[in-house]
């Protein structure tokens, strides 16, 4: 999978998850909502991931499961928007 | 699943696709040029859809009224016109499977219909009975020929100029009294289509309705046999409303969806900011939801009275008074919800040339109150409300 998802998901989890820590220590299979990110903000993410990515997550992928990691991000990134892989 | 559940459910994939792909690209093109919806027609033609509602041993593809119902939602969301179109073809279509009593004419001409995707359209106003459906003055007469003719005068004939026949009412005879009516069923070639009218609308552009005079030769065995009356009670009324409804209603939705997609395209650009809009728009969706509730519950009402023995409930007072509040809530609703829209998005939705516009869904659904006047049917329903006892 291209860098450049991973980075740009991090960057919109940056300026909206409302992480207690920076977001580069993180490791991309670490769990969010742990690390502190709150069910709120996690709207504002999905949010801003539809506005960077011009796609829709359709009902069945809002789920906490989907958006707990930033390799579940870019899992369902990928599966909606293949050429952005 | 059942190959009842299959059938509706592959004849809904297929409209959904063809209001997709297709009624969506030309509605525009339709509205902005008042022209008839051939694209979307032609495509409803290649799937069969024209004779959905046929039973199956007469060739046709014997879908539920549910199903019929709710394709005309979904063509209804991307063209007012096609949809309307649609809609009024299969209440005539449905009209003729539920009344012709195994009528051997009536059974080959749902044959032919089938095979042929024959678009019917119907010719019940009439200059001169104030919108009154339930009065005639054109009557069935004796032709030279020896056979029989009718000539009626018609304020408006819904693409008319486009249909393949015609389901026409008119007094069962020269002598016969305005309210003794029949339907006569006439092919195009057996038919003159005089033009008498224009049809440049606010809405509902496509469905090409001007006024024309319409004469027909034809022969005895194309005279239904049921009494209008009761056809009328039974099916033209409540499957009007009820079809008529699931269009309005495809159109509302049209517009709440635009709605939904501003707003949500607003609180995408700033997550986590308020979006003032997001408010209107649950206002609007409650308006929506009460709409689709009016309309799917008429459906399912219609659907067990039809099952009855007889039928003899869709004539009761109490069911006349059901179908027209139907037409009366749902026509007064829909336009209502996309005026609603019209706040939620501001000035795109009021642009024409905007993503967000809903000038179209405004217009066409403006057309509603007038399709049988509302006040026309205020009047009925308060003479009903006098006398009815259950309601």
């Amino acid at each position: 999978m291209n860098d450049n998802v991973k980075v740009e998901i991090r960057r919109v989890l940056r300026d909206h998850a409302r992480l207690p820590v920076d977001i580069d220590s993180i490791d991309e299979q670490a769990d969010l909502f742990q690390a502190g990110m709150s069910s709120h903000a996690s709207v504002n993410v999905m949010l801003a991931l539809e506005d960077a990515f011009d796609l829709e997550f359709p009902d069945q992928m809002l789920k906490r499961s989907v958006f707990e990691s930033v390799a579940g991000i870019a899992a369902a990134v990928n599966e909606l928007q293949p050429e952005a892989a | 699943m059942s190959i009842a559940v299959d059938r509706d459910r592959a004849f809904l994939a297929s409209v959904r696709r063809i209001a997709e792909d297709v009624a969506a690209l030309y509605a525009d093109e339709v509205d902005r040029d008042a022209r008839f919806p051939r694209e979307t027609i032609d495509a409803l033609r290649e799937a069969g859809a024209l004779s959905a509602f046929v039973p199956e041993h007469l060739g046709g593809g014997e879908v539920s009224l549910a199903a019929l119902a709710h394709g005309c939602l979904e063509l209804g969301r991307r063209c007012s016109s096609a949809a309307m179109v649609f809609a009024m073809h299969q209440i005539q279509v449905a009209t003729i499977v539920r009344h012709l009593d195994a009528a051997p004419w009536f059974e080959s001409y749902l044959r032919e219909l089938a095979s042929d995707q024959r678009l019917v359209a119907s010719v019940t106003s009439e200059i001169g009975t104030g919108g009154d459906m339930g009065r005639s003055i054109a009557a069935v007469m004796p032709a030279q020929d020896g056979g029989l003719e009718f000539e009626k005068q018609a304020p408006t004939v819904s693409y008319g100029g486009h249909a393949d026949d015609l389901f026409t009412t008119v007094r069962r005879s020269a002598g016969a009294e305005p309210g003794d009516q029949v339907l006569v069923l006439s092919r195009a070639s057996e038919t003159e289509l005089q033009p008498a009218g224009s049809w440049d609308t606010i809405g509902m552009r496509g469905t090409c309705s001007p006024g024309f005079v319409v004469r027909a030769r034809f022969g005895p065995e194309q005279v239904l046999a049921a009494p209008f009356s009761t056809v009328m009670h039974e099916s033209i009324v409540p499957l009007s409303h009820i079809l008529w409804s699931f269009v309005w209603l495809g159109i509302a939705t049209e517009a709440f969806e635009r709605g939904r997609s501003f707003v949500r395209a607003a609180a995408r650009r700033k997550p986590g900011d308020p979006v003032p809009a997001a408010h209107s728009l649950s206002r609007v969706m409650s308006e929506l939801s009460m709409l689709r509730a009016e309309v799917e519950s008429a459906l399912q009402e219609f659907i067990l009275a039809s099952e009855e023995p007889g039928r003899e409930r869709l004539s009761t007072m109490a069911s006349v008074l059901r179908f027209n509040n139907l037409k009366l809530a749902a026509s007064e609703q829909a336009p209502r919800v996309c005026t609603g829209v019209l706040e939620v998005i501001g000035i795109a939705a009021y642009k024409n040339d905007s993503p967000f516009g809903v000038g179209r869904q405004l217009r066409d659904a403006l057309s509603a109150r007038l399709m049988v006047a509302n006040e026309r049917i205020h009047a009925v329903d308060a003479g009903l409300l006098l006398i009815a006892k259950e309601i």
